[in-house]
Formats: C-alpha cells, structure tokens, sequence
C-alpha cells in the first residue's frame, strides 16, 4: 500500500485534514446548541472522489482526530472512526464516477449520492453508535438517537453542498474550447 | 471569530524531555485503558496520577482555561442528554435500584444512575488531562517521526506533518475569503434561515477549497524536486534520540495498562458494582 | 571554451492537453559555471523550459518531446526526476508551496531525510548550508514567523545542501520588496562567486536582476529563442520592447533623450553607462515642469487610529492621513509594516480602538463590514480567494442578491458593471477559463457592481508581467476617470512611480512620509524604513548633475506616460 501511494496523494492527505480542520472549527452551522450541520463531508466527499479511498479514509481520520485534539483537548474516537469509514467508502466510487473527466450529470449525481447516502447511514447509524456502545458504555436509546440525527443532517449537506462542490469540480475540469464571445 | 486553538506551549520540565514516541505510546494506552475500564477504582487512580503529571508538565491551568470550559459544557450537556434518554441505564447496569428522589416513574433519580454518572465524568476527566499534556507538550515537529517510529508508514507519517504544517496558512485564508464575503453580503455567524446560512457557508468554502487544491500540485512538485518518496525509509531531523527516562516511562505506562485491565476485568466485569458487594 | 552543461538541441515540447508546442526547436548551451537569465512575457515558454531543465518536464507534466535535452552530458527524458534533482536545485515562486518543514532547521534538511541521511551528519549539513544563507541563527524558528525574504533564503538553502551543480531560479523576485529582491540577488552573486555553480534565472524585473552581474540574458517569446545575448548588447536593440519585456527605466531616459545605446557605453548598469550629459540636459529642459495638481475634497478621513491584534502586538499606532476624492494613492511599506491592516480597518474588518473613520466628513467608525462596503470595496491580492461562482455574471451579481435586490435591477447594474470592466462579452463565460488578468478584473467588477466610492487594492499587479501589468493598471486608471478613487497597497516602485501621483509610507505601525511618489522614492530615511529603493532614474540625473534630480524623474514620468499612450 506504502509504495502505491503518489507523492501527490500524500500532499492531497495533507492539506485534505488541514481544511477539514479548519471547516470543522470555523465553517460549521449552529442549529442548536452544541448541535452543528457539518460543512466538512460534503469536502472530505469532494477529496474521496478526487483521491480515492486512502485519501479519503486518512483526510477523515486525521482531520477529524485533529480536529478534536486541538479543539477540545481530547478525541472522541468512536466518531473520528466513522470519518475514516466514510472517507473511504466514498472514495471506492471514485473510478465509476472518474470526475478528472470533467462530466458530473444526472447519472453520476445519482450514483454518487445513492453511495453517499447509504454508506453514511450505516457509519452514522449502525457503526457510530455501536462503537460508543463499546468504548463508552453509553445508552443504547441515546445513542442511537444522535446516530440518526448525524445522519439525516451528514447526508443532507453532502447531497445538497457536496455535489454542488463536485460539479463545480468537473466543470474545471472540462475543456473549454467551444467559448465564444457573444 | 474566536480563533483559539490548542498549540504546543513551550517549556522545561521532564514531560517537555520525553520523546516524542515515549509521549505517544503513553497516550494511546492511557487511552486504551480509560476507554476499556469502568472499575471506579481504576479510574480515581488514574486520575490522581494524571493530575500529578499535569503538575511536573508546569502547565498552568490558565493557559488551558478555554479548552477546559468547552468541555465542561459539553460534558454537563452530554450528562444532561444521557439521563433524558435513559434515567434507569446504572439500574440496568448495576442490577439493583436503590431509589433517593420520586419525580416520576421513569426520571426516579436512583442511586445507581448518579453511579453510573459520576463514572462517565471520571472517563472523562481521566482522558482529558493526558491528551491535553500530549497535545500541549509534545512538539508538531516531532510528531510526524514519532508516528514513523511507531510503525506507521513515513508517507503518512509525513501528511501529518504537512497538516500541521498548513492549518495556520489555511485558518489565515479562511479568515479573509470570509471577511471578504462578508463585504458582499454572505455572513456565516448572522441569523438566518438555515437553507440561506447553508448557501453563505459554501460561498466561503468554495473559494477556500478551490485555491487549496491548486496548492497541491505546486507543494508535491516541489517535495519530489526535493527527492521525497525515492526511498524506503527516510530519517527524520527532528527525532529526539531515546533516553533512559524514555524507555523508564514506557515500562511504566504499559505496566499500568495492564495492572487497570487486569483490576477491571478479573471478575468478569467492566463496572465496580458496590451495590451488590455485601 | 568551457564545458556545456545544460545543452538543447532542436528541442520541441507539446503538453499533452495542448494543441500547439509550447517550446519550438530551441537551441541553446548553457556552460559550467555561468550566470544566465531567462525573460519572456508570461505564456512565452520560460517556465515551461525551466521544467525542462528540472525533469517536471516531462516527468510530472506529460507531454511530446523531439529533439534532445542533456544535462551533464547525460539526456534528461532517459533519466528520473530523482537523478535529475541531484544536479539541478531548483527554488520555486512561491516560497509557502516550496517550504514545507515546520521550523528553518527541518526545511533545509528535507533532502537529506529523504536520503535516509543519519542524524549527525544531517545536522552538520545543514549547520554548514544555513551559514551559507544567513539563516543560522534561525534553525529553530518557525515558518510562520519569518518574512518572504528569509523564507525564500531556506528554500535555497534546502536545494545547496544536496550539493548540486545548477541553481535554477523561477522568478525569485515575484514576492519580494525592492530591498529585499535586491539582498537576494547579492546573495545569489555571492554563492555563484564562492561555488561557481551555474545559475539559471528566470525573471521579468530585468533592472532589480541586473542590480549584479549576469553572463547572458535569453528572451523567449512564443516558444522561440529570439535573443541571446550579453546584457550589454541585449539593451543596444529593441528585442526587449517588441516583446513587452520593461526595459530598465534609465535606458528608457536615455532612449528617449536621442542617445543612441551601444554595447561599448556598457548599459548593462546605471552606475556604469556611459552618459551623454548634454543630451540629458537638453531634454529635461524640453520637458514642461510638473507642479503637483491641486487637492480636492476630503473623501476619507483616517484620524488618530490605534489597533492591536489579540495577541496584544499593536498594528497601528496614532495614524492619521487624508484620501481626497478622485485620487490615486499608493500606500507603502515593508511587510508586517501594518499596510494591510489599515486597509482592513477602512473597510471595517477588524475594529478601531481608538480614533474614528470618517467618510466625506460623517462618523463611520462604528458602521458594520456591510454598511460600508456599499462606501468603500477592498479587492484582495489573489483572485482565487474571492471568487466562489462557476459563471462571470453570477460571480459579479452574488453581492447584488446576497442584498436582496430585484432582478431586473440585478441584471442591469450587472451588464452596466461588465461593460465598464470589458467582459460584457464573456459575461456567460466559466471563470476558471480566464487568465489571471482577467479573473483580476472579474473580482474588481464583482466589488464595483455595489458602487463604492473608494477602491482599495492589495497589491493589484503582484507577479505579472508588464503586459498584464499595464492592462490592469489601464484599466484602473479608467476607473479612476470615472471618478472612483483608488488607494492601493503595494511595493512595486514603477506602479506607484507611474500611476499614483501621492504615497504614504508606513513602517512599523506609524505614517512615516505623506508626499508625492516622486519624493517618497528619493528620501533615503523613508526608502529605509520601507524596504524600497532608489529608482535608477534618479541615480542617473544625479550623474548628469541635473541640478533637481526629483523634477528630472517627475518629468520623465509624464513623458513616459504620453509615449506609452500614443503607442
């Protein structure tokens, strides 16, 4: 795995958590208190299709561990473990959609949003809450509870901001030689 | 815009000494142990001893005061949010109800729920203090050769690296292209409805977004003009050679992993049960 | 003769995503040991050759190669980037992208980490290699705390301790001040005298490179090679006007006095051309005397403001000054001198802790970052960081809707808008298919559509060459016609000489010098505290013994100004 990681990935890893970081501590929307709609995976979303799912997985877990460490001095890792899930899930679409090729339609707004929305259903509402369970001995109810509001608003934003930030993408990427002035 | 983050605070004192894979190890299974054990005994122990760290760090609480106030809040919140869902989870757990206050069938406060709380609070103020010493005393230059240290590849390793070395860059960006958007209109911290403060966040992260990524291709070209990734290992300049404090704290750490595990987990249980001692 | 060293023959190279070549059969030896600079306008193939020298090309930018490239005799598209970035170290542009450790130390030693160096020896090297820069005494310092300058010393440093034969530099004078580009320059002529490695530069500011000694100067225009010569002939032709390269501005005077520029009156530096004083004298007085224009009335009033960040550092100490209606200013001065946050603090970003604002005589100083962007608009350095929509005519509108305006209003001030800034025609365009040029003017139109009063510019030309320069700071100036007063910050001593009529100099939080451009850039004490330099033109009239240098560089400016017109 060491060796087929590409210099650029490893940098795309590294500015990937940075930002998540700082969309984390600064580019979240109070809603309520303590409660916050995300604005970091509709990004990490963007980052996995670009990268692939190593990227994906790592912009997840160490942006999110990060983010926690500097923010609140401790990581609450139940939760930065499910960003690795769905960094990596997301990323495994990557090839289907191949975005570098400048076209995100109708079929691959579908695709990446059926993904999308079922893998962040099973991290937010099967694994998230399981782990806690686990390492935090915290009620089932409760739990399970907060694992389906992170999902309703996780795969809303990425639904609505990540495919907004991918077609936005693929547009710079596409040639642009059939401008003409008007 | 509050712009406080948690950042390495500079000083001498045997935690500062200790290397940088030392303070790692000591983490992950301090970590290991305040997740796996409820056993209150394991966890006032550790506590004593995390306070007794923080003291030989020469940290000052008040250096530390912001982070300690917002986790504060979210752990009354998170008590708060656990007793709504499930006033009766120390009953479930600990097989008795010793009821202390009648409010209404359910919400009966019992002396098991208050257990069963001040357990949670202590798994908590038992992580806090080491991972905040980890953060505040171990050196961002560090950090990246100790994960390679401990065995994880130094091209991730080295991402961790590049992380912390670009979030000050990316937080100065982030903080103008928001200013900027402000002028225009698209304010982040204004009430509005949720769907147009969604709108105004990603006309401030697009910008963030798009000028990062242009960023990567001129960072990767200049680290392989500059040989990165040619071999299979790498060494690391900022390395702190292990010293006999080093190797002396390890034994400890693991040592006492253990010793917790193995009080929590003798009788079969994770929780010390003083209900049904007697 | 000498051995060669960076050899091209017949040497053609086509990205693969581009339909034309973007190098066209170039010839051209370089020998050991030589200092050669390279100039073009952007888009003549100058950084595209450069990747050639240092394997980018066609290593990480695939493309078509014919012909052939060596390098110590060795041909380059046989070899790897790794083998390659053995002998030739390049320093990039941007010194944020190329500097990657977190402290000084770390940086320069990233070469060798990746060699696997042990720690020892890793750390006399790079002991060794900061001496060579002047950044020891900052091993431990951290990245965010230095300025562009030393920043750009520990990229060079990181490239030196790999011991390679050719030092490349991409524009390594982009991000720098005057005083600052010109220590680097010397500290360049200082590693090439004491190593003699070959160096290559790449680079449009001709007359801040030239400040030392180079070999030779090759102009690329088109893909082409059409000028390779020694700087001293190189000036004696018109190659650098016909191919929108600045010539440096006491040639120019002399051109225009009717001297004819020979090789032999070694024009390569102004302290040694040879001079003809009467045909200087004889101009000057040709020329009519240039009385500063008369002040208007007061549109912004800074008075006595102080400002201090968090952290307790104060920015801005007791500055006061007066922008009057329908000017041009430029505001000056080092980096860190508080330029950039006094243009935050007019436009309300951060807020005053003592002192008041005022706008055409009313209070502003507790107006909100909306209120008075209607007032007054900032444009930000890298246009980048202020677009955030896919098509020019919704980036333009964003600050109109965000305002709740009607449509049909919308639509209007919108076409208005692109009309004045000359994109009406790519209104439907996507952005990301501009030059930087144009994006610059997309975020200008974006500001202007709210129609503020005053505009305020952060280094509005950084990092383009002259073509793009004058377009911009053209268009500015139409702008400025209409009536819009324009205040911008920077540290490029031709704009301000040629555009901005008035300057303020800060330096260290305080107004240090309020006078015209003229003056401020012939007061010693104020070129200093700034980081500038003296403008060749006045080093020149004070050879000619022109009795009032300062009139001699404000006449040459105005002429400068018709000629450049009538073009």
């Amino acid at each position: 795995m060491n060796k087929g990681l590409s210099v650029k990935t490893i940098v795309a890893i590294g500015i990937g958590a940075a930002i998540y970081v700082i969309l984390g501590r600064f580019a979240s929307i109070p809603i309520a208190p303590n409660t916050y709609v995300e604005t970091t995976y509709p990004f990490l979303a963007l980052m996995a299709v670009i990268f692939g799912p190593i990227a994906g997985a790592l912009i997840g877990f160490i942006g999110h561990a990060l983010k926690d460490a500097i923010s609140y001095g401790s990581v609450w890792w139940s939760w930065v473990l499910v960003s690795l899930f769905v960094g990596f899930f997301i990323g495994l679409i990557a090839k289907r959609v191949n975005i570098e090729a400048g076209v995100f339609a109708t079929k691959q707004i579908l695709l990446f949003n059926l993904i999308q929305a079922s893998v962040q259903a099973v991290g937010w509402i099967l694994v998230a809450p399981i782990l806690d369970i686990l390492i935090y001995a915290e009620p089932a109810n409760k739990v399970f509870t907060q694992g389906v509001i992170a999902a309703i608003s996780n795969i809303a934003m990425v639904g609505f901001l990540g495919t907004l930030l991918l077609v936005v993408y693929a547009k710079t990427r596409s040639q642009s030689n059939s401008l003409s002035k008007e | 815009m509050a712009v406080e983050m948690l950042t390495y605070i500079k000083k001498q004192s045997p935690v500062h000494e200790l290397s940088g894979v030392t303070k790692l190890i000591i983490f992950l299974c301090w970590s290991t142990a305040a997740m796996l054990t409820y056993d209150t005994w394991v966890l006032l122990a550790l506590l004593v001893i995390s306070f007794v760290l923080f003291k030989i760090s020469k940290i000052k609480v008040s250096e530390i005061r912001f982070v300690l106030l917002f986790i504060l809040f979210f752990l009354l919140l998170n008590n708060i949010a656990i007793y709504l869902f499930s006033p009766q989870e120390g009953v479930k757990i600990y097989g008795t109800s010793h009821v202390i206050w009648d409010i209404a069938g359910r919400y009966n406060i019992t002396l098991e729920q208050l257990f069963y709380h001040l357990n949670i609070t202590l798994k908590y103020f038992v992580v806090i203090p080491a991972a905040l010493l980890f953060v505040v005393t171990t050196n961002p230059s560090e950090f990246a050769s100790s994960l390679n240290r401990i065995g994880i590849p130094y091209k991730i390793a080295y991402s961790v690296s590049l992380t912390l070395r670009y979030i000050p860059d990316i937080q100065r960006e982030f903080r103008s292209i928001a200013q900027a958007q402000q002028a225009r209109g698209s304010d982040l911290s204004k009430n509005e409805k949720l769907t147009k403060r969604i709108k105004n966040a990603s006309v401030i992260i697009m910008p963030l977004i798009f000028s990062s990524l242009e960023r990567i291709e001129v960072i990767s070209n200049a680290m392989e003009l500059r040989g990165f990734g040619k071999k299979k290992k790498r060494t690391w300049y900022r390395a702190t050679p292990f010293r006999r404090g080093d190797y002396f704290t390890i034994v400890i750490g693991v040592i006492l992993l253990i010793a917790s595990l193995v009080v929590t987990f003798h009788d079969g249980s994770r929780f010390y049960n003083p209900f049904t001692l007697r | 003769m000498k051995k060669p060293i960076i050899a091209f023959k017949n040497f053609t190279f086509k990205y693969r995503s581009q339909t034309e070549p973007s190098l066209k059969n170039i010839n051209l030896t370089i020998h050991e040991g030589e200092k050669v600079l390279i100039v073009g306008p952007s888009g003549s193939g100058k950084s595209t050759l450069a990747h050639c020298i240092n394997g980018l090309v066609p290593f990480s930018y695939k493309g078509d190669i014919t012909g052939s490239l060596t390098i110590k005799s060795r041909e380059t598209k046989e070899l790897d980037l790794f083998s390659l970035s053995k002998m030739v170290g390049t320093v990039m542009q941007d010194p944020d992208g190329q500097f990657i450790g977190l402290t000084v130390g770390e940086d320069i030693a990233f070469a060798l980490e990746n060699e696997a160096v042990a720690s020892e020896l890793m750390k006399e090297r790079v002991e060794r290699v900061a001496q060579l820069v002047n950044m020891d005494s900052y091993l431990e310092a951290s990245i965010h705390h230095l300025s562009g300058g030393q920043k750009q010393r520990v990229s060079l440093g990181g490239v030196m301790v790999d011991d390679v034969d050719i030092l490349l530099f991409d524009e390594p004078l982009a991000n720098l001040d005057p005083a600052t580009g010109k220590y680097s320059i010397s500290l360049i002529d200082q590693i090439h005298e004491e190593s003699n490695k070959t160096i290559v530069m790449i680079e449009h500011r001709l007359e801040d490179v030239l400040y030392r000694k180079v070999d030779r100067i090759i102009v690329i225009s088109d893909g082409e090679i059409v000028s390779d010569t020694s700087p001293d002939e190189l000036f004696s032709t018109s190659v650098l006007a016909e191919n929108s390269i600045r010539e440096p501005l006491y040639v120019r005077a002399m051109k225009y006095a009717g001297c004819r520029i020979h090789a032999k009156m070694k024009p390569a530096h102004p302290e040694t051309i040879e001079i003809n004083k009467k045909k200087l004298h004889d101009w000057y007085k040709s020329l009519p005397n240039q009385t500063p224009s008369l002040e208007s009335k007061p549109v912004l009033e800074v008075d006595h403001v102080t400002f201090a960040y968090d952290t307790g550092k104060t920015a801005i100490q007791d500055m006061s000054f007066t922008i009057y209606q329908g000017e041009m200013v430029s505001i000056v001065g080092q980096n860190g001198a508080g330029k950039s946050t006094i243009s935050k603090i007019i436009v309300g970003f951060e807020k005053v802790q003592n002192g008041t604002i005022l706008f055409k005589g009313e209070d502003i100083t507790s107006d909100s970052i909306h209120q008075r962007s209607e007032r007054i608009g900032l444009v930000m350095q890298n246009p980048n960081q202020m677009i955030s929509k896919h098509l020019i005519y919704d980036e333009v509108a964003l600050g109109l809707v965000k305002r709740g305006i009607e449509a049909n209003v919308i639509k209007e001030r919108v076409e208005k808008t692109l009309r004045i800034c000359g994109l009406y025609p790519f209104r439907n365009w996507p952005i990301s298919a501009l030059s930087f040029g144009q994006k610059k003017r997309v975020t200008i139109a974006s500001i202007l559509v709210l129609e503020p009063e005053v505009l305020i510019l952060d280094e509005p030309t950084a990092g383009q060459d002259f073509r793009h320069y004058t377009e911009i700071m053209d268009f500015l100036e139409v702008l400025n016609k209409r009536g819009i007063t324009i205040i911008m910050i920077t540290h490029d001593m031709h704009l301000m000489l040629e555009y901005t009529p008035r300057a303020i100099a800060i330096a260290q939080g305080r107004k240090i010098a309020d006078d015209t451009a003229v003056n401020v850039l012939t007061n010693q004490t104020v070129i200093d505290a700034s980081n500038l330099k003296v403008t060749s033109l006045f080093g020149l009239a004070v050879r000619a013994e022109i009795a009032d240098p300062r009139e001699f560089v404000a006449r040459f400016i105005a002429y400068d100004r018709e000629m450049r017109t009538w073009q």
